[in-house]
């Protein structure tokens, strides 16, 4: 396959072909992080800039380490330490970005289409690194990519998807994927949490957790997000745990060797009890690992494609 | 632009006969096949690679640890290609160490794969030292780089293209000089 896409906002604009294409070249990228000289010449003279105005932790170290690893040169910017704090708009901090001649803008931002929009005008390729609610498409590819990797393949398998969907852009972006690549998934969580219509994007809904994971190969457990709530849509953690919350009993109405994920960070002992977030069905560090392979892979195949926005 | 066949170099009888006498060559080469590890650059000097570390074993009755090289991280050519080249696995699972590399490939020609290839096994340890084996070396070399193994040397022109087929890859066996054509 040719890969011809020099933005990857979301997994919504991607074909299945193009989605296991990024998997199949990750699967080639992971080695590298074992080799005692973690590193390949390929993005030698490229630069990348690390722009993330929300914290993280993950994904930040995770895209700083993909690049350096391929040899790319890494800026990181960061919305408090910037001349945002005076003022300055997005797109005006990204042209100027743009005009000391970078290759990739790799952006996290707190609205939904923030880096859509700026695709469209500038010459470096954009990563969405997560926009707002919407998707987060490096995270959903790296969680397809560790269920490939332990189950074998995705088609035909049964996901469920348990917490904040509303406020999940991980969820999204699992959904278009795991959708596209013939995965069944099923979605729980308080009515309050469940946007209307999601049913629309191809799941099945349910509001009792048992009925959910009820036989699942992946139980994928969101983070209840405390940033963005302000409004209390649920009465209190503790009956959110009681209700939702994923223990070893709960564990055991899935299939005897389903998976257990997690985006990260995890609160424990609210949406996930740490006995079965350590335990032995849980992959959530083999999450972080893949992370780097699948955004070596990104960064690789974003590079290869020329602007169609000339400066 | 076609490719129009002009002479064939070898067949299925003469490319293991080759294989044989280079495997021969690499025992003799060295004291003791202990140190010795076969590498085979993707696509076909790995099978080729895989072939001749079932020779020596056969020969020497030891074994001799076979990895695979993908060089398409290391080519000097991925600013100039339209779209990044598809990138498969690089299996080294053992330390190169003070080993006695053999890096097998199908086809010598300007050396740039070679020149890839050998930066990539650095990274991966330090070698004792490195040798390269190959099927056919056609000439004109663009890298002060040369083969220690020869199957054969074929003569070309810079127009031809020498086809190294062989069964796991393309369903025959053959090496066949070919010429480009305007259609």
């Amino acid at each position: 396959m040719k890969w011809d896409k020099r933005d990857l906002l979301g997994l919504e604009q991607l074909t299945k072909d193009e989605i296991i294409f990024i998997l199949d070249t990750a699967d080639s990228f992971k080695e590298i992080s074992t080799r005692a000289i973690k590193k390949v010449p390929t993005l030698r003279g490229k630069t990348a800039v690390l722009l993330f105005l929300e914290p993280s932790t993950r994904t930040r170290v995770s895209f700083e380490l993909a690049a350096k690893r391929l040899s790319a040169d890494m800026v990181n910017i960061s919305a408090s330490t910037s001349s945002m704090l005076k003022g300055e708009s997005l797109r005006d901090t990204v042209r100027n970005i743009e005009a000391m001649k970078v290759d990739l803008v790799i952006m996290r931002h707190s609205m939904a289409g923030a880096p859509h929009r700026l695709a469209g005008e500038i010459e470096p390729g954009v990563i969405n690194a997560g926009d707002g609610c919407h998707e987060h498409p490096t995270q959903a590819l790296l969680d397809m990519f560790t269920i490939r990797e332990k189950k074998g393949r995705l088609k035909g398998l049964k996901v469920a998807i348990i917490g904040d969907i509303s406020h999940s852009r991980v969820a999204r972006s699992n959904i278009w994927g795991l959708t596209k690549v013939g995965a069944e998934v099923v979605i729980a969580g308080p009515p309050t949490y469940i946007p209307p219509y999601i049913e629309k994007m191809g799941v099945k809904v349910k509001y009792r957790v048992e009925e959910a994971i009820k036989g699942v190969d992946v139980v994928m457990v969101l983070r209840i997000q405390r940033e963005r709530q302000g409004k209390n849509l649920i009465p209190s953690l503790r009956e959110y745990r009681k209700i939702f919350g994923i223990n070893r009993d709960r564990l055991k109405i899935a299939k005897p060797d389903a998976l257990i994920m997690h985006p990260g960070p995890v609160n424990r002992g609210i949406e996930l009890d740490p006995d079965v977030a350590d335990g032995p069905q849980s992959v959530i560090l083999e999450q972080v690992t893949s992370g780097v392979a699948i955004r070596m892979a990104v960064m690789y195949l974003l590079s290869g494609v020329k602007s169609e926005n000339p400066d | 632009m076609g490719f129009r066949e002009k002479r064939k170099i070898m067949d299925a009888v003469a490319i293991e006969k080759t294989l044989d006498r280079v495997s021969r060559e690499i025992i003799e080469g060295c004291k003791t096949t202990d140190e010795l590890v076969i590498i085979g650059i993707r696509t076909r000097g790995a099978y080729l690679a895989e072939r001749v570390v079932r020779k020596i074993e056969e020969i020497t009755g030891s074994k001799v640890p076979f990895g695979i090289l993908d060089i398409t991280l290391y080519r000097d050519d991925l600013t100039a290609v339209a779209s990044q080249p598809v990138v498969h696995k690089t299996e080294i699972p053992f330390d190169l160490t003070g080993k006695r590399v053999i890096l097998v490939d199908d086809v010598l020609y300007t050396a740039r794969t070679m020149r890839a290839a050998i930066d990539q096994l650095i990274d991966f340890g330090r070698p004792g030292l490195v040798q390269i084996a190959v099927l056919i070396d056609r000439g004109h070399r663009e890298l002060p780089i040369h083969a220690d193994y020869v199957g054969e040397n074929v003569p070309t022109s810079e127009d031809e293209v020498v086809d190294v087929q062989i069964n796991e890859v393309d369903g025959k066996e053959q090496v066949i000089v070919v010429e480009k054509v305007e259609k």
